[in-house]
């Protein structure tokens, strides 16, 4: 009765919201964990999604009609996710390479850049490449800069996944220099007294946007777009801000305007990631990361949990299998469990996220992460529950059968109830373990606890402080397991003070 | 109930060789014998925890019979109807530890004849009173001495209604005093006309209720007789010899 004018209100509701003539959505992914300046959290405000690159996407959006969307990937999931279809495009400081091109498509470019060394404050020479020849040098994978110092030869290449451990352990002196793309040199080493850049700029390399192949339509929409920003000078102020306005810049997309915007983003930036020198400053600083870390510890709590679940169903039906199925049940059943512990975690996580859509099977991050740790944890669970089945007593199975029971009924009443408590304990224990596993599922775009480290810790090169808040925010997690755990035990043990046997 | 030409053997090693018994109903049979005869096996192929090699167990108008072959979804319903008859006393209670006494008595009642209820638990209570453990019914089987706790296992058993009660050494693990309540239970059930099959080391007791009394040896029956000609006059040399030891 009051369902249908209710849906009625519902729908009307939803018309009402999508309004009428809505942009259609371009949803473009990058890792905001990555680093400035290219896509990344307000150091000051971990809730702003900022960069040039966002900056970019934010106008490119209303002029080819279409809503920008932010969506957060993992760096090295990146393009498999485009290829995928998870979303339209992929900005987040990618050269144009033939290597890519074989795989993707890519925008005209929006940026031109070149490589940088990078040396300790004190450090004499070593400002180009011949120079670092027998010198330890640090880059990021998979760049330019490493291709050219490869190519170099006699250079002793340590390559990195992040840029701050590259310019850190140029600090500590581990390395002797750091080469990377200008714009990383210009918020990474610049702002830091220990370092200077020396030499002039290095090489030729363009960012473009990633599309899918076969996407050719679009591709010319956003190539019409970018090209429209070069010619108003939309393009040189949002550079401007960020202090990455070049002469180069300037020959390449012909805007020779005279123009002069300050480099208030730059600024910005500098000025957030300051080293804060008080306590009391710090403190306000860690405070201001607890909305991200709640957020995310709910995210790992969610994850775990719901594996938790399946992990506990779906081990069940494995140890039963194992134990009472006929053989070919048995020896399927050993073969998943035998495999699922025989192989890393983190490639099941990836090959049911990337690797099942090419089978038809699409799963969202979120289900994706519990699925991948559930079927994994089920494999130990399994084992746990057939060592617990097999520590009762012969004997009840045998009394469960002398009152006739079938076998399935003395498994679920009287089998199943009593291994249980054997192995509640372990259960606490993988439980806890999962909790952490589940920071695994970082790399399918969820963040979770793990992935707020991250992405604090490389904003503010504060290891240490976000590390113990976020490896509090764990314990805190997994302490209400442990005393749940243990009043369970307590109660279940309650009933049998002395076994009901010789 | 008939037993005809039972035989079992594990790994080669033969248990029970061709064993035929009849049992009147009302009858408190006793079978003794020394350990490794074949007596518990015997008890356990009666109701099918061993599964027989060959012969044949008939009861109240269900049979089954064995001559070698496969174990078959159909013997799996005979031994089905078979139990529904037969209740079974352990030597060491396996009473279900994770339940009160009272769901020990009323689980299989309610799961395998899915008794309602109200009258299940109405007739565990009489069953418990009946052993004397009315006022334990709520009580975790650890928390209760030997001799409850095999009565209580024997109030399970009479749950299910049966015709036929078997017992495997069920005062073995207990004490003298304790042994007796359970005896004593035992003998009570035989007033009511219970038909029950004992194997026990109890000879006082083997004595005293008994109808009948088996000696089983090296998986054969030796001697069967009333009990006081089997104690007084027995005619094997090897029931001789066993009973001596108990003199």
């Amino acid at each position: 009765m009051i369902r249908l004018p209710l849906l009625a209100g519902l729908a009307a509701l939803m018309l009402l919201l999508a309004g009428p003539a809505r942009a259609e959505p371009l949803r473009w992914a990058s890792d905001a964990q990555s680093g400035a300046p290219y896509v990344f959290h307000d150091p000051a405000d971990q809730s702003r999604l900022t960069g040039f690159e966002t900056d970019i996407m934010a106008a490119l959006g209303p002029r080819i009609g279409m809503t920008p969307v932010f969506v957060q990937n993992d760096w090295d999931g990146l393009i498999p996710g485009l290829q995928r279809g998870l979303y339209d495009v992929v900005i987040d400081g990618i050269e144009i390479t033939p290597e890519h091109q074989a795989a993707i498509d890519f925008s005209e470019p929006y940026y031109r850049t070149s490589e940088r060394i990078a040396v300790r404050r004190d450090a004499v020479g070593l400002d180009s490449i011949p120079a670092l020849r027998g010198h330890v040098v640090g880059t990021l994978k998979d760049t330019l800069s490493q291709r050219l110092l490869e190519q170099a030869g006699g250079i002793r290449l340590r390559s990195y996944d992040d840029e701050i451990n590259a310019y850190s352990d140029l600090a500590n002196g581990r390395l002797d220099a750091v080469m990377l793309d200008a714009p990383i040199a210009l918020y990474y080493a610049v702002p830091d007294p220990r370092l200077k850049l020396v030499g002039g700029p290095i090489g030729a390399l363009s960012y473009g946007i990633a599309i899918a192949k076969g996407r050719d339509a679009l591709k010319a929409r956003i190539d019409s777009g970018l090209d429209a920003m070069r010619r108003d000078g939309t393009l040189r102020r949002i550079l401007q801000r960020w202090a990455m306005w070049t002469p180069e810049m300037a020959t390449f997309t012909g805007d020779h305007s005279t123009e002069v915007l300050p480099p208030a983003a730059w600024q910005h930036w500098l000025q957030a990631t300051r080293p804060v020198p008080g306590l009391r400053e710090r403190m306000a600083r860690y405070a201001g990361f607890l909305p991200l870390i709640g957020r995310a510890a709910l995210m790992t709590l969610a994850v775990s949990a719901c594996a938790m679940v399946l992990a506990v169903a779906w081990g069940l039906l494995l140890a039963l299998a194992r134990r009472y199925g006929s053989w070919p049940l048995r020896v399927s059943a050993t073969a998943y469990i035998e495999i699922v512990r025989g192989t890393p975690l983190l490639i099941q996580i990836l090959f049911i996220f990337y690797g099942l859509p090419s089978l038809g099977v699409r799963l969202d991050p979120f289900l994706a992460g519990v699925v991948a740790l559930g079927l994994n944890y089920a494999a130990y669970e399994a084992e746990n529950y057939r060592a617990g089945l097999q520590s009762v007593p012969h004997g009840q199975m045998e009394a469960a059968l002398a009152l006739n029971m079938t076998q399935g009924q003395a498994v679920r009443h009287v089998l199943v109830p009593q291994a249980f408590r054997f192995v509640v304990p372990v259960m606490t224990n993988d439980f806890i373990s999962l909790l952490k596993d589940s920071s695994l599922v970082s790399v399918i775009t969820l963040t979770e606890l793990t992935q707020a480290y991250v992405r604090l810790s490389t904003t503010y090169y504060d290891y240490l402080g976000t590390g113990l808040l976020v490896g509090g925010a764990y314990l805190l997690l997994g302490l209400p397991f442990v005393r749940l755990a243990r009043v369970a035990e307590r109660r279940l043990a309650a009933g049998q003070v002395r076994a009901a046997r010789r | 109930m008939l037993v005809r030409d039972l035989c079992k053997s594990f790994d080669g090693q033969v248990v029970l060789d061709g064993i035929s018994l009849s049992v009147a109903a009302g009858e408190l049979l006793s079978i003794i014998g020394p350990s490794g005869c074949g007596k518990s096996t015997l008890l356990r192929c009666l109701n099918f925890l061993e599964l027989p090699d060959r012969g044949e167990v008939r009861m109240v108008g269900h049979a089954l019979r064995r001559d070698g072959g496969r174990w078959r979804r159909a013997d799996e319903a005979s031994a089905h109807a078979l139990r529904a008859q037969v209740g079974m006393v352990f030597q060491a209670f396996n009473l279900f530890p994770h339940r009160t006494v009272l769901d020990n008595v009323l689980l299989a009642p309610r799961v395998v004849k899915r008794a309602e209820r109200g009258l299940a638990r109405q007739e565990a209570m009489r069953l418990l009173d009946k052993v004397g453990l009315a006022a334990v019914a709520g009580r975790h089987p650890g928390t209760l001495s030997g001799g409850q706790q095999q009565r209580a296992a024997i109030a399970r058993a009479l749950a299910m209604a049966p015709r036929v009660m078997l017992y495997d050494e069920p005062t073995s693990a207990l004490d003298p005093e304790l042994a007796e309540e359970v005896l004593q239970v035992m003998r009570q059930l035989d007033a009511e006309g219970m038909t029950q099959l004992v194997v026990t080391h109890e000879m006082r007791f083997a004595r005293a209720a008994s109808d009948r009394i088996v000696f089983m040896d090296a998986g054969r029956i030796v001697e069967e007789a009333a009990p006081d000609q089997l104690f007084t006059a027995p005619t094997d040399p090897r029931t001789r010899r066993f009973l001596r030891q108990f003199l």
